[in-house]
């Protein structure tokens, strides 16, 4: 409770909505940067997280638990898409034999 | 205190977000990944999330992270078979994400300095609180994401089953 309080006067909003407009901007580099769709999967998984972050951060500051409550099921909807993402990741991997995107660019075999 | 706190998190968080872009290794990629995950955890704490912040380390770190790190050595990903892309493509990566970032930051610049209604009694952030809301404002989207997770689990199972006379 103190250290809430304290963070009111100690850490404008603002600043959460800062860090998580660089993280966000990260993950849209990664998706970018990299040829590996694991790691652009990843990416995406850190966008999610810095939305997830401004949504605690509002809703601390607003006294509004229905944030958190979505912040949950952000998370669940996250892990389901984790789980087909992979699970589409795997086949194209025993068919192809490679997750570079670049070379996935036709659905001709 | 608490200031110094926060800087220290958002620096790890940060710094482990862009090791994770631009790490050679994908193994690498995932630890550091892991790392930034702990790093908003920590944050979660901060802002007095304990319930969000314990859930947030077991499901990404404990499950989300595992299934990555389980994929990539199944596949036997590592530096040597890793493709990356040709140099202009990733100055244009680091440009466009550059103005994105620039376009954001001057935007949420300018915004009017949001009011905070400062209030004494704050303890949203517990499992009781939280539990009341989710099973009673929010009872049906709770009930219907255990019908989400039932699809991805049957998805994910059909995806990776073999079928008949296929090799490999």
């Amino acid at each position: 409770m103190n250290l809430l309080l304290n963070i009111f006067s100690v850490v404008p909003i603002q600043y959460y909505i800062f860090i998580s407009a660089v993280l966000f901007c990260i993950g849209v580099l990664g998706v970018l940067f990299r040829r590996n769709a694991i790691i652009i999967f990843m990416s995406v998984e850190l966008m999610l997280n810095s939305v997830n972050l401004l949504l605690v951060a509002f809703s601390t500051y607003h006294n509004d638990a229905s944030g958190q409550v979505f912040v949950f099921f952000v998370m669940a909807v996250a892990a389901a898409e984790v789980a087909v993402g992979l699970a589409i990741l795997v086949t194209i991997f025993r068919n192809v034999h490679t997750v570079d995107i670049d070379e996935l660019k036709s659905l001709k075999n | 205190m608490t200031l110094y706190v926060f800087l220290f998190l958002s620096f790890v968080a940060i710094f482990c977000a862009l090791m994770t872009v631009l790490s050679k290794n994908p193994i690498h990629s995932v630890i550091y990944l892991i790392g930034c995950f702990f790093a908003i955890a920590g944050h979660y704490m901060l802002l007095n999330a304990e319930f969000l912040a314990i859930v947030h380390i077991i499901v990404y770190a404990g499950a989300i992270m595992v299934l990555f790190l389980s994929t990539l050595m199944l596949m036997n990903l590592n530096d040597e078979t890793e493709q990356h892309k040709p140099a202009v493509a990733k100055i244009s990566a680091v440009i466009a994400s550059g103005l994105l970032m620039l376009v954001l930051v001057a935007v949420l610049k300018k915004a009017d300095n949001l009011q905070v209604p400062l209030t004494q009694e704050i303890s949203i952030g517990t499992i009781k609180v939280l539990g009341k809301v989710l099973l009673d404002e929010y009872l049906f989207p709770f009930e219907f994401s255990s019908v989400l997770f039932l699809s991805a689990m049957i998805g994910a199972v059909l995806l990776t089953k073999k079928e008949k006379g296929q090799t490999a």
